[in-house]
């Protein structure tokens, strides 16, 4: 165990999970792999939304491979931008829409 | 931009490359990647051995008018090896007397720089006018010199297939890739062989295009960027073509400058590795292929040319060719090899596999 909680190396051992619990990692790889393929929507577009997300949940892994991911696939740094910026905008948002629930605690309890 | 050669950098030197690729990038083994050959022994695939000899890949020249990043020729204006009207002839003399050749694949440099490029492409067509030749354009050499304006009528005239350059669908990629300028001046050329019927769907005039990675990645699929390439192309220039090549870059010379500058190389290796595909090994280019260098040394493809790995039999030039032993050596492989097998596989006519 090293003295720090992220290491870019464990990212290629993702897969490594299966050998506490096979079964399971299982079923996760064949759904990921699943959810990510060309349907609906593209494995482009879900790319970008994967990159989006990842900054969202903020993990280092996930931005490490769909930074990767996306720019491999072809979108431009302005369109990669332009993605985190949404992630962003939601997260901003999200925190900030919660103003009108802090707004009605208020008018709640004031005269 | 120069090439590494006239910068006399040590990457210049075959051997030096070699030594990278086998033992790191300070020679220690302290990185230490799975031999390619190992690879192939697990999927019983080792000694690497032809299925067949059908292509005859002449590398004309490393002269070239663009100086690109990635390149593993280490091609330029500076370089001045030329292949001579006398081993053209020698590569004439075996095409006419081997007809398993189905194809003949002119490359560089740019081919059409070589002052004989022409009668070359006469001469082959005299001795085999079934022959199927392509041609390796990059494109811009036909907007570089009036001398070079007919090409696209040239081409034409003898049905030759083109195959050309272009890294991407926009501007930023390419020129960062091939130079400032590359992009306009690809796209005025494709439009040049649009003119003439190049790249039309009923024209029979073949134009393919080849994708490669503008930095340490992998292709993305073919059949998806191939769709992507051809609706931006249409929509933004007007321009078509039949089939696009995904290309992987190969850890030689400007690109694997480009990877140890950068702190990739490892990455890059490792994520070469990491994508192995035993189908793709299979059915890997020098399989099918031979390569004939400037000077006439045969080698099995041209990433061996670059490294000055000839072929591994007792035909080792133009003047000494030897059907027999050619088709029965052994395939000299090193861990270059990994950027063929990667993924969907990697050849001069793009992926290996579906």
């Amino acid at each position: 165990m090293s003295d720090h909680y992220y290491n870019a190396a464990d990212l290629s051992k993702f897969g490594n999970i299966g050998e506490y619990q096979k079964e399971l990692a299982d079923k996760f790889f064949d759904w990921y792999g699943a959810a990510f393929a060309d349907a609906a929507l593209t494995a482009k577009e879900k790319s970008l939304i994967a990159l989006a997300v990842a900054h969202a949940v903020q993990c280092p892994y996930c931005i490490d491979a769909y930074s990767s991911d996306a720019y491999e696939k072809g979108y431009s740094e302005a369109q990669m931008m332009e993605a985190v910026h949404i992630a962003a905008a939601i997260k901003g948002g999200a925190a900030l829409v919660h103003g009108v629930q802090m707004m009605n605690k208020v008018k709640d309890i004031s005269m | 931009m120069k090439s590494l050669k006239s910068e006399h950098n040590i990457l210049a030197d075959a051997h030096e490359q070699i030594e990278i690729l086998e033992h790191g990038a300070n020679h220690d083994d302290a990185f230490n990647l799975v031999p390619f050959q190992q690879k192939l022994e697990g999927i019983g695939l080792y000694p690497l051995k032809p299925t067949a000899l059908e292509i005859f890949q002449i590398n004309v020249g490393k002269m070239c008018n663009q100086v690109c990043k990635h390149c593993h020729v280490d091609a330029g204006p500076d370089r001045k090896e030329i292949m001579t009207r006398e081993t053209m002839q020698q590569c004439v003399d075996v095409l006419a007397a081997n007809p398993s050749f189905t194809t003949v694949d002119l490359t560089g440099g740019a081919p059409e720089m070589n002052p004989d490029f022409r009668w070359f492409v006469e001469e082959i067509k005299k001795a085999n006018p079934q022959i199927k030749i392509i041609v390796r354009c990059n494109l811009t050499i036909i907007r570089a010199n009036k001398k070079y304006y007919d090409l696209p009528q040239f081409f034409k005239l003898h049905n030759i297939e083109v195959v050309s350059s272009l890294p991407f669908y926009s501007k930023d990629r390419t020129d960062r890739q091939r130079g400032d300028g590359v992009f306009e001046d690809s796209i005025k050329a494709l439009q040049m062989l649009n003119a003439v019927g190049y790249g039309l769907p009923e024209s029979g005039l073949i134009l393919n295009l080849v994708y490669n990675p503008s930095g340490a990645f992998l292709p993305p699929s073919q059949t998806s960027l191939e769709k992507e390439f051809k609706d931006s192309l249409k929509k933004d220039f007007d321009i078509s073509f039949h089939a696009l090549f995904a290309i992987t870059n190969l850890p030689i010379s400007r690109f694997l400058d480009y990877l140890l500058q950068s702190g990739n190389y490892e990455k890059y290796m490792g994520k070469l590795l990491a994508a192995f595909n035993p189908s793709a090994a299979v059915n890997v280019m020098c399989r099918n292929t031979l390569s004939i260098g400037w000077d006439g040394f045969i080698y099995d493809c041209d990433f061996n040319q670059m490294l000055e790995l000839k072929v591994d039999c007792s035909s080792k030039h133009i003047a000494r060719f030897d059907c027999n032993a050619l088709r029965n050596r052994s395939i000299v492989v090193n861990q270059h090899c990994f950027g063929c097998t990667a993924g969907a596989g990697s050849s001069c006519g793009g992926a290996v596999t579906v």
